[in-house]
């Protein structure tokens, strides 16, 4: 572990991490109309920054990503989850309303009747909590890996 | 046409299986176990179910391939000794 891989391996895992990161994204945000959701795509992204840290050196990857910014996308994506779900209280409906569908504003589009080739701006607060499900899906599973490779790290150190 | 994929991939299922069991080299029974888990994603969509698929194609050959290869990496190899 104290090498990283070679030139081949780093560059393409380089290369492919954008392509990964952007169809993980396409994932999350076509969750309510095509398979797939806000933990498929979390995990597809992840598994983009865990390619990351396996082809390169651990010093080298915590140059560009910090583990903090990880922690804060876990705490975001639960934050903007609950805090949608309780939205609809101030508003005067019950716990997790879905009070943005058919409203006509964000996600409000009402669907028309009929087979569609599936419109995006719909289904109110459900592409939201995709969002934040993907968000702390993918910061939690980059830091279980980012974790166990700093255990290595620190246990070789230490004998 | 769609049984006959079916069948292969059910064949290549219990192939890879048999080979992360039987294999000595820890390394490339990792690898056989991301190929035995991409297999079973196809598996899945045959099957009808996109959204497992999905999540098994992820988590099964992505992130736990990555975990046993760390985990290799951070032990040493006895039985090869």
């Amino acid at each position: 572990m104290s090498d990283c891989m070679s030139k081949l391996v780093r560059t393409t895992a380089d290369v492919m991490f954008l392509f990964i990161t952007v169809f993980g994204f396409y994932i999350v945000l076509h969750g309510h109309l095509t398979p797939g959701g806000g933990f498929q795509g979390g995990a597809i992204v992840a598994g983009g920054f865990i390619l990351l840290i396996v082809a390169n050196r651990l010093e080298d990857f915590l140059k560009w990503f910090q583990k903090r910014s990880f922690q804060s996308c876990e705490v975001s994506g639960l934050v903007l989850f609950i805090g949608t779900a309780l939205a609809a209280i101030p508003l005067g409906y019950i716990f997790f309303k879905n009070f943005l569908n058919g409203a006509g504003g964000l996600f409000g589009q009402a669907v028309p009747f009929g087979i569609n080739s599936g419109i995006l701006n719909t289904a109110g607060t459900i592409p939201i909590m995709n969002i934040a499900v993907g968000i702390e899906v993918l910061g939690g599973l980059s830091i279980i890996v980012l974790y166990m490779t700093s255990g290595i790290r620190s246990h070789e150190e230490g004998e | 046409m769609i049984a006959i994929i079916h069948i292969l991939v059910l064949i290549g299922i219990i192939i890879t299986a048999a080979f992360i069991v039987w294999q000595k080299n820890l390394i490339a029974a990792a690898i056989a176990f991301a190929a035995f888990s991409f297999l079973l994603s196809i598996e899945f969509y045959i099957l009808q179910a996109p959204d497992v698929a999905i999540a098994e194609a992820a988590v099964g050959a992505g992130v736990s391939t990555a975990i046993f290869l760390i985990a290799i990496w951070a032990t040493h190899d006895q039985e090869a000794a």
